[in-house]
């Protein structure tokens, strides 16, 4: 497991940084190379003490912030998947990002990120 | 006998305790959408920016995931015998994406604004194979534009 307290927008490669962005450019830079889709994804259950704790809140309602953390940090790891696929590539930046989410089975979610690499300018 | 007393309980708990907490989370919803506003989240991909004076672009993104109380979940059961609107519902779903779009925004202080927004929602938790959804999570993402300096 790597450490997740890395935002994966500042990840560096050779000095320069990694860019990510939802639209189909990057806003002040001309991309000059497309590799195409990348993506990451993972699964993850949830913890029994979290578990525990949400059903205990499921009767007063309110946010579950076990959850809110998990969920936020699978996503990072999928996007930091997503971001090795693209480097292996050659590519400095993912264009077009997506997430997705979908629950698999019964308590567990998978986190699914994909985009475009490319190489900009 | 017992199992009456302690549905009524929990009924009577999801109540009050829900309207305070929801109530309390509103009041902070609306304080910080004001204090935010000086941050546009569009969803539109044009930045109103002309290319010269951006800085840097970066992905930001908020997520939130709220739970329904006890009184609101009985209450949207009942909806499903007759079927309806499901007042309920809607302000779970109101305050999980609301509370994403200002996390978003929270993660993007500097911005001039955040292009390409999109909220993406879904259901998770226990309940989420049944019918009645227990807890759902709500994604806020866009594209957070830095201008240059002066």
């Amino acid at each position: 497991m790597e450490n997740s307290g890395e935002h994966p927008s500042v990840k560096t490669v050779s000095g320069q940084n990694f860019v990510l962005t939802n639209v189909e450019t990057i806003p002040g830079r001309s991309i000059v190379e497309h590799f195409g889709l990348v993506s990451g994804s993972t699964i993850r259950a949830k913890h029994i003490g979290r578990d525990l704790m949400a059903s205990l809140k499921n009767l007063v309602g309110g946010e579950l912030k076990g959850y809110t953390q998990l969920l936020s940090e699978s996503r990072d790891q999928a996007t930091r998947r997503m971001v090795r696929q693209a480097v292996d590539l050659g590519a400095n930046a993912v264009v077009n990002v997506r997430f997705s989410t979908s629950s698999v089975a019964q308590g567990a979610a998978e986190l699914y990120a994909y985009g475009t690499a490319v190489r900009v300018e | 006998m017992p199992d009456l007393i302690l549905i009524l309980s929990l009924t009577a708990l999801g109540y009050f305790a829900g309207t305070w907490a929801e109530n309390r989370h509103y009041r902070s919803i609306r304080e910080r959408e004001k204090q935010l506003l000086h941050i546009p989240a569009i969803t539109m991909k044009d930045i109103p920016y002309p290319d010269g004076e951006i800085c840097s672009s970066r992905l930001v993104e908020g997520s939130a995931v709220i739970s329904i109380d006890y009184f609101k979940r009985l209450l949207a059961g009942l909806r499903n015998i007759f079927g309806g609107t499901i007042i309920s519902y809607e302000s779970l779903l109101d305050r999980a994406r609301r509370e994403a779009l200002l996390r978003m925004k929270e993660s993007a202080p500097d911005a001039a604004v955040i292009v390409n927004v999109r909220i993406e929602t879904s259901a998770i938790g226990k309940y989420s194979s049944k019918r009645n959804i227990g807890c759902i999570e709500a994604l806020a993402y866009g594209t957070a534009i830095d201008l240059k300096k002066q």
